[in-house]
């Protein structure tokens, strides 16, 4: 019986030859990354221990991402604490001015195909999307494995889902997972490793980190993707390297197939991210903010959709455009894509999570209505608990805040 | 490990941001966090729950982000335990590396009342209900309860690390 990549990247860590669904292993972690959030629970849990040393400093990354610049004199002393403790040991730290979304930055430099990788944020499923094991856990066990360098893991079941033909223009990567989603419910794939194959190797690799990245909101521990050339082009890594991949007769507990020629614009409606409808179906609803950015959906294919949308128009509802990464921000300004956006009337911040968990900018007041292209809808996610959000494709969001209500970006599409 | 305790009722995914909204998440105090957990759902929940009280859950509790300040505020709140159809699974890794026992049960949810005074016995695999009734629940692999007997990860990591300074 052949093995799934999660299974094979799981057993290289535990330096086994075969590992099953539901062994529990000890696994060696390659690269471990937590950020301003919740690094500082994990900082508070080595303070307790009274110990502190790192396995493997060149094992680790700190990210500010979620409140930078600091926002309130709380989250300055936070920036601080993991400032003077990556100086202490020499940790990369992305701090103000090379800050970027968590997932973002690690895609772009130092996630590879094969490796075993642990964040303290649920997202980072999004990197199996280069072929990687990545998966989020908490600062308590991120204390232990920086202190450790391993940490224990339950091999998950793989559940693939093939998927099958092409995207017509106007449709994205985020309308097929929110249609996923939609259909397997958000624990439709519970402790699961959300395999997807097939024809998602004619997708950018943008397109595969917007899929992986949610993977999660339907319960999975992971999102993967078998590397192909893209992705080592993407990783600047030989093919030779790391090239792990599933075996044909691997075992997955569920097989689904997902039709790409026929799938219309989705949107997750308030307050769970299944609660999915075509937008044909829930066109017109009045919208008091449109967010385009966050680990889903600010990444360079992304603004690149918003920008063909934005250009010579208006938008008639408040926008807040944020590209997940430096690199993402100077790529958009050198292809004018800024200019477009300041021209139509958005506002364009600084690379951070942004409104996307409301504690930082564009938060949310009472019975607001948000548009926004981040992945999780949830009561109060955004701001005030009475606000409501709609999680759609970055077309989507551009075509919803020239029209000022929600609208279907077919209309638009060829215009 | 036995606990004993009075059940608040919950639904099925109630998640991170309903167990402690982002706004939150500056603070690293939990008896702060304590303050605010369920806020979004029971108004001053903090205020009516008693220690050692139960929270019985549908399925796919504390989906979500994968805060600890979601275990940690429930914990700090007074409550011994949570019982659920399903959990989230960094929610459950959370939990049990805080010392919060998080137990899976088909059928808790279905027939506990509110307000029902119960018992849950971790090692022997069971949950007593006042009428005497006992519902099997998931047993641990034997080294998840030993974190939760050393009362979390902290202190198995104090255990190992803790005397080696340098
Ligand atoms: S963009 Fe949103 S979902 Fe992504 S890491 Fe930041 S807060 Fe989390």
């Amino acid at each position: 019986m052949g093995m799934t990549i999660s299974e094979k990247i799981l057993a290289k860590a535990a330096g086994k030859d075969k590992v099953e669904p539901g062994e529990y292993i000890i696994g060696k972690i390659d690269l471990a990354m937590f950020h301003d959030l919740t690094g500082p629970l994990t900082l508070n849990v080595l303070k307790e221990v009274g110990y502190d040393k790192p396995w493997d400093p060149n094992k680790i990354v700190i990210i500010f991402d979620h409140q930078v610049p600091a926002n309130s004199i709380t989250t300055a002393e936070l920036h601080k604490i993991l400032r003077a403790y990556a100086k202490k040991y020499k940790i990369k730290l992305h701090d103000v001015g090379n800050q970027g979304i968590c997932h973002q930055v690690l895609a772009e430099e130092y996630v590879k195909p094969g490796m075993l990788v642990v964040g303290a944020d649920s997202h980072t499923c999004t990197l199996g999307a280069l072929g990687a094991f990545a998966t989020g856990i908490g600062s308590t066990e991120m204390a232990a494995v920086v202190l450790t360098g391993e940490l224990w893991f339950r091999v998950p079941e793989s559940i693939k889902f093939e998927l099958k033909g092409n995207l017509r223009n106007g449709v994205s990567a985020k309308d097929i997972i929110l249609y996923i989603i939609g259909k397997m419910g958000v624990d439709g794939a519970l402790y699961c490793a959300a395999e997807f194959t097939g024809d998602v190797s004619k997708l950018s690799i943008d397109s595969r980190l917007t899929i992986c990245n949610m993977a999660i909101e339907m319960g999975a521990k992971t999102g993967i993707i078998n590397p192909d050339e893209k992705t080592f082009e993407y990783t600047n890594v030989p093919s030779s390297y790391g090239n792990i991949r599933s075996d044909n007769d691997a075992e997955y507990i569920d097989e689904i197939e997902v039709y790409l020629d026929e799938l219309l614009p989705q949107v997750a409606l308030p307050h769970s991210v299944d609660n999915v409808k075509p937008v044909s179906e829930v066109e017109g609803i009045e919208v008091d903010q449109v967010f385009i950015g966050s680990c889903t959906n600010g990444r360079l294919e992304d603004l690149e959709a918003v920008a063909k949308i934005l250009k010579g128009r208006k938008v008639k509802t408040r926008t807040i455009i944020i590209p997940a990464s430096p690199k993402v921000y100077l790529e958009a300004e050198k292809r004018g894509y800024i200019r477009i956006f300041l021209e139509a009337g958005a506002v364009v911040c600084n690379p951070n999570c942004g409104p996307c968990l409301g504690g930082h900018m564009g938060i949310l007041a009472d019975d607001e209505v948000c548009v926004s292209t981040s992945n999780r809808n949830f009561i109060g996610r955004m701001g005030s608990p009475k606000a409501k959000i709609y999680l759609v494709s970055p077309q989507t969001a551009a075509v919803t805040a020239i029209e000022g209500k929600l609208t279907d970006p077919l209309k638009y599409v060829g215009v | 490990m036995i606990f004993k305790g009075r059940v608040w009722l919950f639904g099925d995914n109630i998640d991170t941001d309903l167990i402690i909204p982002g706004k939150y998440l500056v603070i690293t105090d939990p008896k702060e966090l304590a303050k605010h957990v369920f806020e979004n759902i029971i108004e001053s929940f903090y205020t009516k729950v008693k220690p050692g009280d139960i929270i019985v859950a549908g399925k796919n509790f504390g989906c979500g982000s994968s805060r600890e300040h979601a275990p940690l505020a429930i914990k700090a709140a007074g409550i011994s335990a949570v019982i659920a159809k399903s959990f989230a699974r960094i929610f459950f890794r959370n939990a049990i590396n805080i010392g919060l026992p998080v137990i899976i049960s088909d059928k808790a949810r279905d027939v506990i009342k509110e307000n029902e005074v119960i018992l849950i016995d971790l090692e022997n695999g069971y949950i007593e209900r006042e009428n005497g009734e006992r519902l099997m629940i998931e047993k641990y692999p034997k080294f998840l309860l030993e974190i939760l007997k050393d009362g979390g990860l902290l202190q198995t990591l104090k255990r190992k690390f803790g005397s080696d300074n340098d």
